[in-house]
């Protein structure tokens, strides 16, 4: 018997268009896995009734030669930020705890759409605000390599859930590295798209400028076939660009000889962890030794992208989390007067780093400090994006790492500054104030057997290079993804 | 920019939290440090360079205006802590 838990989704879809193998079989098999992989504490929500369900419909779409979908059969799961129809959404928070959202995000239902099963929701920092879900009312989820270790975040609990064959694949959101941090942390690959090639509508609001919705999995061939599925323009956001998403897979030629690749020396960091130095350096001979030619790039604002986010990032977000207010959003703590409750309310029901970036979002967009902060941060957030308008007139993508460390402690990290914190976010925080693609794939192992990724970062609208170049250095760094399972 | 706990009183009252006495010191501290660390971009030379708000590049369509749906009240008054007759209930803001 195949091990179904295994499979990549690309090689399921073969099996089940073969009818070797059948959603039911493939969807029970990762129930199976979820109840074990428990200690993880990946999930939020688990609904493998409604899993199977939506398996048993998808395998009679199949017998009875119906239209199928892209993904027909694959069963994935929902990092919980994503609104789903019925079925709790909690943006790991203890405001939006009971929240039942009474519509379907536009990017899920897509998936849905494609014919996926959804296994339940994941975990998350609260908010997405964190690059280790330790700030989920949750709980924090395990890292599957060393479950003494944080998974990454915010996107954490779908970049454990897959690695420890939870699920498939599963959606992350990223505004600050979200996708991309937790997929080298776990081993596993994810992209965040170009600004604007997905639908926001739906997703629990965090930067509106920032935020991006995209696929995590085990290959960047999965990646490939769910952000396909994902993207496209919506009517209910008008920040989805309307161009056609063309077929990523198609992409995937195995050939990258004579492609311009981006070295940006403003990356090249003081005192930076040897191990992520090393697997970079082994990314670039890989690139190399494919035919591609490396070039020497400067990005010379780079030093400036972490202030500049934390600034953009809070104020917006300030601003979007100004809405759970204790009148509409399930939970209200009482009070002797409207403010009053909404004070209590909101005390009660934020973390301590949703209120650090909720007071620092309205300090920069405060009267007299909006000029001096806010527009100041809005204007260098130009000079970032200028920075990679000029490096792609030279090169066709960009390669530098995902992360600045391998995985880290749990413990050591509930006792770090913030500042220190958000110093984790050094390498991906610069593409996403561009808007611009990036992808993170696991490349090699640290000298304690932790996953490192690296990132391929590549023009807007341009995934289909991305994918191209990250195909051929997956398979050139032949990665064995399979951690210690972890039995239950 | 040196904060003080008046400043931290003030933010509070404007984004609607009220931290208990003994929270305040570290966000204080906390809040301090951030700005602290933002303080680099003053070195940066931002003369003549415009704001960006949206990495959007104009191919943002807008629909027409027309109503989609509708008639969902019951399934959003599930999530109303407090309701009457499908109306939102908040404290008496009259007096």
């Amino acid at each position: 018997m195949t091990d179904l838990v295994n499979l990549t989704i690309a090689e399921a879809l073969d099996l089940l268009n073969k009818k070797e193998i059948t959603s039911v079989d493939l969807t029970k098999a990762h129930i199976a896995e979820m109840e074990k992989g428990r200690v993880l504490n990946a999930f939020i929500t688990e609904t493998p009734d409604l899993a199977l369900e939506q398996a048993k419909a998808s395998d009679e779409k199949r017998a009875n030669g119906s239209p199928l979908g892209a993904l027909e059969g694959i069963p994935i799961a929902n990092k919980d930020l994503y609104c789903t129809k019925g079925v709790k959404t909690t943006a790991a928070s203890k405001i939006l705890s009971n929240f039942i959202p009474p519509y379907e995000s536009t990017v899920s239902q897509k998936l849905k759409d494609a014919g996926t099963v959804m296994l339940g929701k994941l975990n998350t920092d609260q908010f997405a605000m964190g690059g280790s879900t330790l700030t989920s009312y949750f709980g924090v989820t395990k890292n599957p390599w060393n479950l003494d270790l944080v998974p990454g975040g915010s996107s954490g609990g779908s970049a454990a859930a897959i690695s420890a064959g939870l699920c498939m694949g599963a959606t992350g959101s990223d505004t600050g590295g979200s996708i991309r941090q937790p997929a080298s942390f776990c081993g596993v690959t994810g992209i965040k798209p170009t600004y604007g090639r997905c639908s926001r509508y739906g997703i629990v609001a965090f930067a509106s400028s920032l935020d991006q919705a995209g696929p995590m999995a085990r290959t960047v061939k999965d990646c490939a076939l769910m952000l396909g599925a994902m993207a496209g323009a919506d009517d209910k956001d008008s920040t989805v660009a309307n161009i056609p998403v063309p077929d990523y897979t198609k992409a995937l030629t195995g050939d990258i000889k004579g492609k311009k690749i981006g070295i940006p020396k403003e990356y090249r960091l003081d005192g930076l962890n040897e191990d992520v130095q090393r697997i970079w350096d082994k990314g670039i001979q890989l690139l190399k030794d494919a035919g591609a030619e490396i070039v020497d790039i400067s990005l010379p604002h780079t030093k400036y992208a972490l202030p500049v986010y934390y600034i953009v990032a809070c104020a917006e977000a300030s601003s979007n989390l100004s809405r759970y207010d204790g009148v509409r959003y399930t939970t209200r703590v009482d009070g002797n007067s409207l403010d009053e409750m909404y004070e209590n309310t909101r005390t009660d029901g934020f973390g301590d780093e949703v209120v650090r970036r909720i007071l620092l979002g309205t300090f920069v967009l405060s009267a007299g400090f909006y000029d001096a902060y806010y527009t100041r941060a809005q204007r260098v957030r130009r000079l970032i994006y200028n920075d990679f308008v000029e490096a792609f007139k030279q090169v066709d993508a960009i390669l530098v790492p995902a992360a600045p460390t391998p995985a880290l402690s749990a413990e050591d990290m509930k006792n770090m500054k913030p500042v220190d914190v958000y110093a984790g976010d050094v390498f991906t925080t610069p593409a996403s104030l561009a808007g611009v693609p990036g992808l993170s794939l696991p490349i090699g192992l640290s000298q304690n057997g932790l996953p490192i990724g690296l990132q391929v970062i590549g023009k807007h609208f341009d995934e289909n290079t991305v994918f191209q170049v990250a195909d051929v250095l997956e398979k050139m760094a032949n990665f064995d993804k399979t951690p210690h399972r972890v039995k239950g | 920019m040196a904060l003080n706990q008046e400043t931290i009183k003030n933010l509070s009252t404007l984004a609607r939290l009220r931290l208990p006495a003994e929270r305040e010191e570290k966000i204080l501290s906390d809040l301090q440090s951030i700005l602290d660390w933002v303080e680099q971009l003053k070195e940066v030379d931002i003369e003549g360079v415009e704001p960006l708000v949206s990495v959007t590049q104009g191919n943002t369509p807008m629909r027409q205006d027309e109503v989609t749906d509708g008639g969902l009240q019951k399934e959003l008054m599930i999530n109303a802590p407090e309701e009457i007759q499908g109306f939102y209930v908040v404290p008496k803001v009259v007096k």
